[in-house]
């Protein structure tokens, strides 16, 4: 197995931050860490090749470092690229996870970085190439070494690669199939046993941390806020003009409701969302009862009241949905930023989001 | 959650107040229904909207409130 190697310059040995505007450096066989990655690989390997690049060049110049390092390993015939331990060192770990990324895309070569979970890198490239968690430090070298020369070897080898934590790797978000000897309910009961007993068990659900936020001021005065209706159960106008999908939506869409609620729409029992002129995007529940009632998802017939009557200064001129179902949360937050921004820009004082 | 983060408070209407709360929201009122969070097919008219003058109106004191 021939092996190419990408490290900062600290690791490369060329220096510390004084040398991390260095631009990118071939040498032939190993360098460094290199020498204990070459120590663990299978017999007959080689570090055929290693690529020092100063962090700070790499970040102003991926680019250009991502080309330089695909055109090393080709020359070098390399089977597999690795990058790193970057442990918690964010330029390196960001320019490992795109060099890596830029052989696997182009060349079909395999390719591994190793990084701390706290690593920008980790989140930015996680999803896209394996990254072998180095923890913090480089007192488990040898070990972080390991994993990644053996989750190497099996991807060279296209052989299965197990779960994240039985090969050291961070999850990537993916689900695969399997069978198991035990249904659901057996393993369920057995976790439930070893709880009872005090015994170590492993849950099959994934940990999401959730960030706190804090919460913002309140509203002041209601009666001089801006008011605007945000809903993730997929209300949108006839004809759904961002084809915003049923399920796993990737877009939002802002929708005015000036016309729909101000022309012919007004008096008693008519200031609201008429459903003939909207449509449900959302395959996660019995559409039908907002579909003959908007307004008992995105509740504008009881906001204008109340705008009316000076409760609130102002309800949105237009509402936000999108469709909140089976929706990986990083896209959730991707729409969410977004919104965000919109409503600004709206100068929008509070938002009552609508959940199905 | 990025809407909070960007300064602007959101009161969020669910029939699932649990979901939402293991993901970190600052206000919550729960809803009426998972398939009608703000109304109720069941009703009467004038009742379905009394209801949702109700939510809507827990909604905008949430917002007023002060909740660190």
């Amino acid at each position: 197995m021939r092996v190419v190697h990408y490290l900062n310059q600290f690791f490369g040995g060329i220096g510390g931050e004084e040398k991390a505007d260095s631009p990118p450096e071939v040498r032939q066989g190993a360098v460094g860490p290199g020498r204990l990655l070459e120590s663990v690989l299978p017999e007959g390997s080689q570090v055929a090749a290693t690529i020092i690049c100063g962090d700070n060049y790499a970040a102003e110049n991926l680019e250009q470092v991502q080309a330089m390092v695909v055109e090393a390993v080709q020359e070098a015939k390399a089977d597999l690229l690795i990058a790193g331990p970057c442990f918690v060192a964010g330029r390196y770990g960001a320019a490992a996870g795109g060099v890596c990324a830029a052989v696997q895309d182009r060349l079909g070569v395999p390719a591994i970085a190793a990084m701390a979970q706290e690593n920008p890198g980790t989140d930015l490239h996680r999803s896209r190439i394996l990254i072998v968690d180095s923890g913090t430090g480089p007192s488990a070298m040898r070990d972080v070494m390991a994993a990644v020369a053996s989750l190497g070897q099996k991807l060279v080898n296209e052989g299965p690669i197990g779960r994240p934590a039985e090969e050291g790797y961070f999850p990537q978000g993916i689900l695969k199939s399997e069978f198991v000897e035990q249904t659901a309910a057996q393993r369920m009961t057995g976790m439930l046993l070893a709880k009872m007993k005090g015994l170590p068990f492993q849950s099959e659900a994934p940990d999401n941390p959730i960030e706190k936020v804090t919460p913002p001021e309140p509203v002041k005065d209601l009666s001089k806020a801006t008011i605007a209706l945000v809903t993730d159960g997929g209300l949108v106008p006839k004809g759904n003009p961002d084809r915003i999908t049923r399920a796993f939506a990737t877009v939002w869409g802002a929708y005015s409701i000036e016309k729909q609620t101000r022309d012919g729409n007004i008096g008693e029992g008519k200031t609201g969302l008429a459903g003939e002129d909207y449509e449900v995007a959302h395959g996660g529940y019995d559409n039908n009862h907002v579909q003959d009632d908007p307004n008992r998802l995105v509740p504008v017939d009881v906001l204008r009241e109340m705008e009316s009557a000076g409760v609130i200064a102002k309800l949105s001129g237009e509402f936000y949905s999108t469709t909140g179902n089976a929706n990986p949360l990083e896209n959730s937050h991707r729409m969410g930023r977004e919104m965000a921004q919109r409503l600004k820009e709206a100068n929008v004082d509070a938002v009552i989001l609508t959940s199905t | 959650m990025e809407i909070e983060k960007a300064g602007i408070p959101v009161a969020q209407i669910t029939a699932m107040p649990t979901v939402a709360q293991a993901l970190g929201p600052n206000r919550i009122i729960k809803g009426q229904g998972i398939v009608f969070p703000v109304g109720d097919s069941s009703l009467p008219a004038e009742e379905e909207r009394e209801l949702r003058r109700r939510l809507v109106r827990e909604a905008l004191e949430a917002l007023s409130t002060d909740v660190t």
